[in-house]
């Protein structure tokens, strides 16, 4: 999801410098499961099968192509499960890892939603602000973390803080991006409205333009979400100092060409993100579902 | 033609409007006329020949570029050509919106909602989400927004030009009604003539751009006007010469 993630919140960022060209919010779907076993059916079997196909693929590549000697490049799925899950010491040990790079990516994303928020409001309560704000907000969001990480170093040390640091780097771009564009979303007739009826500055804000944001808002939360737990696995990769994060461990079992367990990391890690994106996706439910099409059901 | 009665006080009155846009193209000429309480004025005209630029600037949402309205802006109800509900408030809330805007206490607005909502024929449906309404219904409940104020002074902007036949003239005859219950003064725009005949005291007919006041009709029947007077030889011969009279304007 991120690569696609990344290029959706690049494309609308660049866009809405453009001004008014009408970038709708991310294409982030979801679909409700409906109820009938029909549909469970059709809705759980492709993934299933084209699941199942995947593994088959596995086992004939680990024996069918690879020589015993060189199985190590991708042992089968069975010992994955076996080593990386089901051995509990391995298993603990992922698991905290990944404690605390969720407890990271949660701070991380935190700070980020703070600080997007507070730039997007005043970005979208004064056009001079944009204007000087977003081209730099732009480089941010160009700067690859590596090039960076160095400097993180000196300013933040080797451990949370840095790591933290990487990930709100990473994780506010989409959420300005996405909040400023939701603010600016409320069409031409409900601002006539309000200014009909003389609303405030402020009434305006909190009735009609944060409701409108909304919908990208949590288009924004979503990618965010995804990228700050990408953020905290760099993050942790680079500044290994305190507790040990996912990056750590990665890094520790592929210098001891641990592979089992290092597949089972990635596949946590894989699931943290996933875990955190259905999140967001169910506190959109929650929030806007009532009104907003892109929750509700579609087929 | 376009003389106006200068002993009735006029609600809202254009005295010499003109509308050139920044980008030159110019809008409105020297429109004059009135709108007095207790008269519903429908102005027919052809697209694009500055109607709904006549009621932005009677709103105040635009300037003129040239002469002066009369009117007070502070109880005017407008309702725009597009329903304009936010999607995120169900019918109540949307129709509560406007008493919130200015400062009326809940359990005031909340009274003042359901009726507008009860008027427009609207409360099996309060609790409704905007996306989940027809065409018809959206129109309602922006009608019934703007009724909450109790304006004296009622702007329609082609209210009803998305929907259906039949729906307009249900809601013509609601509209009608509710001008004949609210006493307020009513200026109308829109392009079905039928319509603007059956509910008006008076109908202007504008000309193409720049937009100017070319003929002006009294529409003589009496309030209540039951749906039948569609089909009356009389309603239709009044249609028949407002029709000529626009069609000589788009020439
Ligand atoms: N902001 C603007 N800048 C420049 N020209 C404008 C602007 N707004 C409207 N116009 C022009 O002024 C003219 C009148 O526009 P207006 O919207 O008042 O027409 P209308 O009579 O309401 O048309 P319709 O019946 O199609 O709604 C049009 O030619 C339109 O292109
Ligand atoms: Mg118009």
């Amino acid at each position: 999801m991120s690569i696609d993630d990344l290029s959706t919140a690049a494309t609308s960022g660049s866009d809405t410098t453009v001004d008014a060209a009408p970038v709708d919010a991310p294409p982030v779907r979801r679909t409700r499961p409906r109820r009938t076993a029909g549909s469970l059916a059709l809705q759980f079997l492709p993934p299933l099968i084209l699941g199942a196909a995947i593994v088959g693929a596995w086992y004939y590549v680990s024996y069918g192509l690879l020589t015993p000697e060189r199985r190590f490049l991708l042992r089968p799925p069975h010992e994955i499960l076996q080593v990386g899950f089901l051995d509990w010491d391995h298993f603990s040990e992922i698991l905290l890892a990944l404690w605390s790079s969720t407890r990271v990516a949660l701070i991380g994303l935190g700070i980020s939603i703070c600080i997007g928020f507070f730039l997007a409001t005043i970005m979208s309560q004064t056009k001079i602000v944009e204007r000087a704000v977003f081209p730099y907000m732009v480089m941010l969001q160009a700067i690859p973390i590596l090039a960076i990480v160095p400097l993180i170093g000196f300013w933040w040390g080797y451990g949370t803080t840095s790591r933290i640091a990487v990930c709100v780097i990473i994780s506010l771009f989409p959420i300005i991006v996405n909040t400023l564009f939701g603010l600016q979303s409320a069409e031409r007739g409900m601002h006539d409205l309000f200014t009909l009826h003389h609303a405030s500055r402020l009434t305006r804000l909190r009735k009609l333009m944060f409701p409108a944001a909304q919908p990208a808002i949590f288009a924004g939360l979503r990618i965010s979400a995804g990228l700050s737990v990408i953020g905290a696995i760099v993050g942790d990769y680079f500044f290994g100092q305190g507790a040990v994060g996912i990056g750590q461990l990665l890094k520790r079992y592929s210098s001891r060409l641990e592979g089992e367990e290092l597949l089972a990391a990635v596949i946590m890690s894989s699931a943290l993100g996933v875990v955190v994106f259905l999140f967001f996706g169910w506190l959109q439910g929650v929030a806007i579902g009532k009104w907003h099409d892109s929750s509700g059901p579609n087929d | 033609m376009t003389a106006t009665d200068t002993t009735r006080t006029d609600s809202l009155a254009f005295n010499g409007i003109g509308m050139t846009f920044p980008d030159g193209t110019e809008a409105i000429r020297e429109a004059s006329f009135s709108v007095a309480r207790g008269e519903f004025v429908t102005i027919v005209g052809p697209s694009g020949c500055g109607k709904s630029t006549l009621l932005k600037i009677a709103s105040g949402l635009l300037e003129p570029t040239a002469g002066t309205v009369t009117v007070d802006r502070e109880r005017l109800g407008y309702v725009f050509q597009d329903a304009t509900l936010l999607p995120w408030r169900n019918v109540l809330g949307n129709v509560e919106l406007l008493a919130e805007l200015h400062g009326i206490d809940k359990t005031e607005r909340r009274r003042l909602a359901l009726e507008a909502i009860d008027m427009v024929g609207l409360t099996s449906f309060q609790g409704h989400y905007p996306r989940s309404l027809s065409g018809g219904m959206k129109m309602r409940a922006s009608l019934a927004r703007t009724l909450t104020l109790k304006p004296p002074v009622f702007l329609f902007d082609e209210p009803f030009g998305a929907v259906d036949e039949i729906t307009r003239e249900h809601l013509n005859d609601e509209t009608q009604r509710l001008f004949q219950t609210e006493g307020f003064a009513g200026l109308f725009i829109t392009h079905s003539i039928a319509e603007a005949v059956f509910m008006s005291t008076r109908v202007l007919v504008m000309s193409a751009r720049p937009g100017r006041i070319v003929a002006e009709f009294d529409v003589p029947f009496d309030y209540p006007r039951h749906p039948e007077l569609r089909f009356d030889p009389e309603f239709a011969a009044l249609c028949g010469e407002v029709s000529k009279e626009l069609r000589g304007s788009h020439q």
